[in-house]
C-alpha cells in the first residue's frame, strides 16, 4: 500500500471534485469535469465515472484494476502515479484533480500513451532471459540468501507500469535512453546465474544512452509505485559494467 | 497547447531533482574559480611584488563575499558528491529530502565556520 492509499481522513470526502482531463494527442487542451467525489473512490474510477457517464468519447487504458497489471498509469496532479491504487480524495489539491498522459511517450489520444518506445527499451537493454546455445542440463540451485538473488529478488517486482520512465527526467533529455525500468530488468538478469547473455547485455546497458547516462535524480525510487529502486539497480549496472573494463584490461 | 507542460514540472520538484541541480551549479562555479586560482598561484613565479598586490584586492568586501560562497559552494559540492557516492556504492537508501537538506545544512555549517574563522 503507498503513502498517499493510507492517507487518513480519506474517506470524508468532500462533495464535488472538480476534473481536468487532458484531451487530444501531442497537441490538445484540457477538458473540465464535474463529478461527486465518493469516499474511497480511486482515480480510475474518477476516469472511468467520466467516460461511462458524460463523455464515452474519453480515451484511457487499464485491465486488472488492483495493481498488478501497470496498464492505468497517469500523470496525476504533475505526478505519475498508478491510477487504480490512488484514491482521489487523497491526491486532490482543493477538490481538483488535474489528469494528464503519461510523460516522455507518444500519446494515442487522451490519456492513452503508446507503449511501444518503453517495451523496445526492454529489448535493446537485453531484458529477456538467455538460456544460451545448449540446455540446462539439471536444475540451477540458487539459495535465497545469495547475494546475486537478493539483488534480483529487490527489482523483480517490477509491473511494467511506466511510471518511472514518465518521471525520468534523464529521458525527456535524451528520447534514447533506455531508462529505469529497462535498465532494472537488465539488473535483475545480470544476478541470475542461469543466464548465459551476461557480455552481450553488459554491452547493450553500457553506451551512451545506457547505465553510465543516469544522473541518480531518484525520480524512479521515488516514484516507483511498488517502491522498487531502480537508482540502485542502475547503479549496480554502473559497478557490473565498470568492472568488466577493468577486469578486461588488467 | 501540449500536454505535459509547465515551467519546472511536478517530477522535477524533488529534492533529487534540486540536489543534481545543486551539485552541478556548484560544480561550474568551481570550474570558473579554478583557472582564476592557478593565475594567482602564476603571480608568485613573476615575483612578491605582483603577488602582494594581488592579496591587497582579495581584502575587499565584494571579494570576501565571493570567497564565502566559493567555499560554501566547495562544500555543497563535496556534500552532494558524497551523497552520490553513497547512492551508487553503498546502496544508500535514505529519505532524499532529508539527505539534500543534510548536505545543504552542512555546506551552510563550513560556510559559517569560514566566516567565524575571520574570513
Amino acid at each position: 500500500m503507498t503513502a498517499e492509499t493510507s492517507k487518513p481522513g480519506v474517506a470524508a470526502a468532500a462533495e464535488a471534485l472538480t476534473v481536468r482531463v487532458w484531451r487530444g494527442a501531442e497537441s490538445g487542451a484540457f477538458q473540465s469535469f464535474q463529478i461527486r467525489l465518493r469516499a474511497n473512490q480511486t482515480v480510475l474510477d474518477v476516469v472511468t465515472e467520466i467516460q461511462r457517464e458524460q463523455d464515452a468519447t474519453l480515451s484511457y487504458r487499464f485491465a486488472c484494476r488492483v495493481g498488478m497489471c501497470g496498464s492505468c498509469a497517469m500523470v496525476v496532479n504533475g505526478r505519475p502515479r498508478w491510477t487504480c491504487r490512488t484514491r482521489a480524495a487523497a491526491v486532490a489539491e482543493a477538490d481538483v484533480l488535474t489528469l494528464e498522459p503519461l510523460r516522455n511517450l507518444p500519446i494515442v489520444k487522451d490519456l492513452a500513451v503508446d507503449m511501444e518506445p518503453f517495451f523496445e527499451k526492454w529489448r535493446k537493454a537485453h531484458g529477456y532471459f538467455e538460456p544460451g546455445e545448449d540446455a540446462a542440463k539439471d536444475f540451477a540451485l540458487v539459495s535465497p540468501d545469495e547475494p546475486g538473488r537478493r539483488e534480483a529478488d529487490a527489482g523483480v517486482e517490477c509491473i511494467n507500469c511506466g511510471v518511472c520512465y514518465s518521471a525520468c527526467d534523464v529521458v525527456s533529455w535524451n528520447p534514447d535512453y533506455l531508462g529505469p525500468a529497462a535498465l532494472n530488468r537488465a539488473w535483475t538478469l545480470v544476478n541470475d546465474v542461469r543466464d548465459q547473455g551476461q557480455d552481450a547485455r553488459l554491452d547493450a546497458v553500457s553506451g551512451d544512452a545506457g547505465c553510465h547516462s543516469c544522473h541518480s535524480h531518484m525520480s524512479c525510487t521515488e516514484f516507483c509505485p511498488k517502491t522498487l529502486g531502480p537508482t540502485f539497480a542502475i547503479a549496480g549496472l554502473k559497478r557490473a559494467t565498470i568492472g568488466r573494463a577493468l577486469r578486461r584490461k588488467g | 497547447m501540449s500536454a505535459a507542460t509547465g515551467l519546472i514540472r511536478g517530477s522535477r520538484r524533488k529534492p533529487g531533482f534540486l540536489a543534481a541541480m545543486l551539485h552541478r551549479l556548484s560544480g561550474v562555479a568551481l570550474a570558473l574559480f579554478l583557472p582564476m586560482h592557478f593565475i594567482v598561484l602564476g603571480l608568485a613565479l613573476g615575483g612578491a611584488k605582483d603577488l602582494d598586490a594581488f592579496l591587497q584586492l582579495t581584502r575587499a568586501w565584494p571579494v570576501r563575499i565571493a570567497e564565502w560562497g566559493l567555499v560554501t559552494s566547495l562544500a555543497l559540492h563535496m556534500a552532494l558528491g558524497l551523497r552520490i557516492l553513497a547512492i551508487e556504492f553503498l546502496s544508500f537508501r535514505a529519505k532524499t529530502a532529508s539527505v539534500v537538506s543534510v548536505c545543504c545544512a552542512s555546506a551552510a555549517a563550513v560556510g559559517l565556520l569560514f566566516l567565524l574563522g575571520g574570513a
